[in-house]
């Protein structure tokens, strides 16, 4: 998956990496060399929330080698119900500063790139550009749409998760495989389409199985692993405790990855509702 | 005599008045539909905010709970009052 000559690490553990990943090794699907695609995997997650940290969590206790972390929030009350990066004591710090503490408390070998800034046209290209795989655990549209059309253009994978109340998303895009996130969701949804209070309710463990859910699919992509979501989208009911599978296509009419796109730069769209800052 | 026609805006009677200047998105609503659980039907609650998106989503997400919105209106630079009453 990391593929890149003269890059290649040896295939030696030590004792104590067996040890902590010993887990993984042991799946006839991963093996040492699963193992050691994950050591050598560069996986970048945009948010540090709700999704972002069961991925982040499990990212880094796998061992992948190098996790990028955006996020520019700082930690408030009202994250604390699901974001599970954080804690009562972090409240006023910097996400970034937080979720790196506990991170590296669990995998001491992982090495954190941390982004305590947020993603624009200026600087999508260039930080996307150094990572293998991309995990959208974002929270507003604007920076959806900035994540998805930089990994067409970069040509990066991209495990998309989102949340709304009780249900919960999740694909893979891999450019050249399958639709991307536009051919799905043309655009964002009009400035006029302020949506309701009643959006923003999430139970904690909801966004805690999604980003789990995405976690999954982004070590499966460095690990080169059994079969991935592209041209799926997974939907959680959890209400009804139900998961549906619906077939997604590359739309040859897309504007950034279609026959003809029109989107030939990344666009900031402005943020137009407080709920996800 | 004719009537002047010009109409005198009669005074809503408040029941409850809920301060959440300083406050931001989704709390204000949490905190309002929380004071508004509390009424009895007929009630009216004065809320008083000083962040705009929530101007626009208090009225909503209240209406969409099935609360009659009175009146949005701005008291000075910063601070705008909503006033609803519950079904």
């Amino acid at each position: 998956m990391t593929g890149r000559p003269g890059e290649r690490k040896t295939m030696s553990f030590t004792e104590e990496q067996i040890g902590r990943y010993d887990r993984q090794i042991l799946l006839p699907d991963m093996g040492r060399e699963g193992q050691e695609r994950i050591r050598n995997g560069r996986v970048l997650c945009v948010g540090a929330g709700g999704l972002g940290s069961p991925v982040a969590y499990y990212l880094v206790a796998a061992g992948v080698g190098v996790l990028g972390l955006m996020e520019m929030d700082v930690v408030d009350i009202s994250n604390l119900q699901r974001q599970l990066l954080h804690y009562t004591d972090d409240i006023g710090r910097p996400k970034v500063e937080s979720a790196a503490e506990k991170l590296q408390a669990l995998n001491p070998e992982v090495r954190l790139e941390t982004y305590a800034t947020r993603l624009t046209s200026e600087n999508a290209l260039e930080i996307i550009g150094r990572y293998d795989v991309v995990v959208d655990a974002c929270d507003n549209f604007p920076t959806r749409y900035l994540v998805n059309d930089a990994c067409v253009f970069l040509r990066k994978p991209l495990v998309h998760g989102s949340v709304l109340r009780f249900e919960g998303q999740v694909t893979t895009f891999v450019p050249g495989e399958g639709p991307c996130y536009r051919c799905v969701y043309p655009t964002p949804p009009a400035p006029g389409e302020i949506p309701s209070c009643q959006e923003a309710g999430v139970l904690g463990a909801v966004p805690g199985l999604v980003g789990s859910l995405q976690a999954v699919e982004a070590l499966k992509l460095v690990a080169g692993a059994g079969e991935s979501l592209v041209g799926r989208l997974v939907v959680y009911d959890a209400l009804e405790m139900s998961f549906r599978d619906f077939v997604l296509r590359r739309d040859p009419d897309c504007a950034v990855c279609g026959d003809n796109p029109t989107i030939r730069e990344l666009i900031d769209y402005e943020q137009f509702c407080s709920v996800a800052h | 005599m004719e009537e002047s026609g010009v109409e005198i805006e009669q005074e809503t009677a408040v029941d409850r008045e809920l301060n959440l200047k300083g406050e931001v998105c989704p709390y204000t609503f949490v905190r309002s539909k929380l004071a508004m659980e509390e009424m009895e039907a007929g009630q009216v609650l004065r809320v008083v905010l000083d962040h705009l998106p929530a101007v626009s989503n208090v009225p909503k997400s209240l209406s969409l709970e099935g609360e009659e919105v009175l009146r949005v209106e701005q008291l000075n630079g910063t601070d705008w009052e909503v006033v609803v009453r519950k079904r």
